[in-house]
């Protein structure tokens, strides 16, 4: 099955920690640009699936939950990190084939300000504890609910995965199984140079 | 119904899983990764019905409308769900068919019921399979499946069908 890719680039960027190499981001805005049309197209996309999602180019609608651990999950204390927002299920076989790369990108990518955060729309915590565990993942997981689903716009169907870069727009949205090779040039473009 | 279960390898793949799930009941708070393909392929082609000729029986008048139930998620149910259409637990799990099976206890063997569950891709929904052999085992002649390729939101609520939300 193709993912359904929902996309488009920001045409402006708010003022940042980048701006004194306006160049180099603009080339790689430029870049990110034509990665996501391709990737678009890629899919399959007609005009109304890659233009379809309100919520691209938009702000990331902000939620505080607590995590697994009990910890505060603010989203918006992740500003200045680029944020893959994922949201999934246990029962989500799709999900499961995701979420080992993005306990790699968390890893490999997570000293240049990636951050990876899970939101379960699972009906039982245990079951997500349990897989929290098994597949020893390193980054927060927080139940989802209604609300938040809702604040998304309706996740109705997984897995669905938000790219926020690090002015809190979103960028990208997969839906679907996503190509995760494309997810990762796409993050890439979004972190800041070595 | 004239199909049989046990004729072809797939199908044998899926008879192994409702072992396992069966299996797992004794131990709710395990967890197995579920890679490999969904359970769909335990219901015969036959036996779909497609979101536009579902469209087309609930507009219509009379006794030829199904009972609709629901058998995936309880939450993706709260946040959007066919109207007049009923949770009835998840397929995937042993408490959802228990649910399931006291759902459908007092309703005629004959009775046309429709399941649909849309949280995940068609061919990786792990709930519709185990729900559709449920009803199958208990004697149901009349059931349908609701064929979405991708999701509920996608091929249900994208499209402009009807749609009713519990909050």
């Amino acid at each position: 099955m193709n993912a359904v890719i929902s996309q488009r680039i920001a045409g402006k960027a708010a003022p940042g920690p980048e701006e004194g190499h306006a160049r180099p981001f603009a080339l790689r805005r430029f870049a990110l640009t034509l990665l996501l049309v391709a990737a678009c197209l890629a899919a399959g996309g007609t005009h109304d699936a890659c233009a379809a999602t309100s919520l691209v180019h938009k702000r990331a609608p902000e939620f505080v939950r607590t995590d697994l651990d009990h910890k505060r999950l603010d989203l918006n204390a992740y500003r200045g990190k680029v944020v893959l927002l994922n949201f999934w299920a246990t029962w989500c076989a799709p999900c499961q084939v995701e979420m080992p790369s993005f306990v790699d990108w968390q890893n490999k990518y997570g000293s240049r300000g990636l951050q990876v955060i899970g939101i379960s729309l699972d009906d039982d915590p245990a079951l997500v504890r349990s897989l929290y565990g098994k597949l020893k993942l390193n980054y927060p997981v927080a139940m989802g609910d209604v609300k938040l689903g809702n604040l998304y716009g309706g996740v109705l169907g997984l897995p669905v995965t938000y790219l926020i870069d690090r002015h809190g727009m979103i960028q990208a949205e997969y839906q679907g199984e996503a190509d995760l090779g494309k997810i990762e040039m796409q993050l890439q473009l979004l972190l800041p140079s070595h | 119904m004239t199909f049989t279960f046990v004729s072809r390898p797939s199908v044998a793949v899926g008879l192994a899983t409702m072992v396992l799930l069966f299996v797992c009941a004794q131990c709710p708070a395990q967890f197995t990764p579920l890679t490999g393909p969904g359970s769909t392929n335990l219901i015969p082609q036959a036996q779909l019905i497609q979101p536009e000729e579902l469209v087309h029986l609930l507009q219509g008048t009379g006794t030829g409308k199904p009972l609709l139930l629901q058998v995936g998620s309880h939450l993706l149910f709260d946040e959007a769900h066919i109207p007049g259409s009923v949770y009835a637990g998840a397929g995937s799990q042993p408490a959802g068919l228990q649910q399931l099976q006291s759902m459908v206890a007092s309703f005629s063997k004959t009775k046309f019921i429709v399941l649909y569950c849309g949280c995940c891709p068609w061919d990786r929904c792990p709930n519709l399979g185990p729900a559709f052999k449920q009803l199958h085992d208990a004697g149901f002649t009349n059931v349908k499946v609701l064929y979405m390729a991708n999701n509920l939101g996608t091929d249900w609520v994208a499209k402009g069908y009807p749609v009713e939300r519990s909050h």
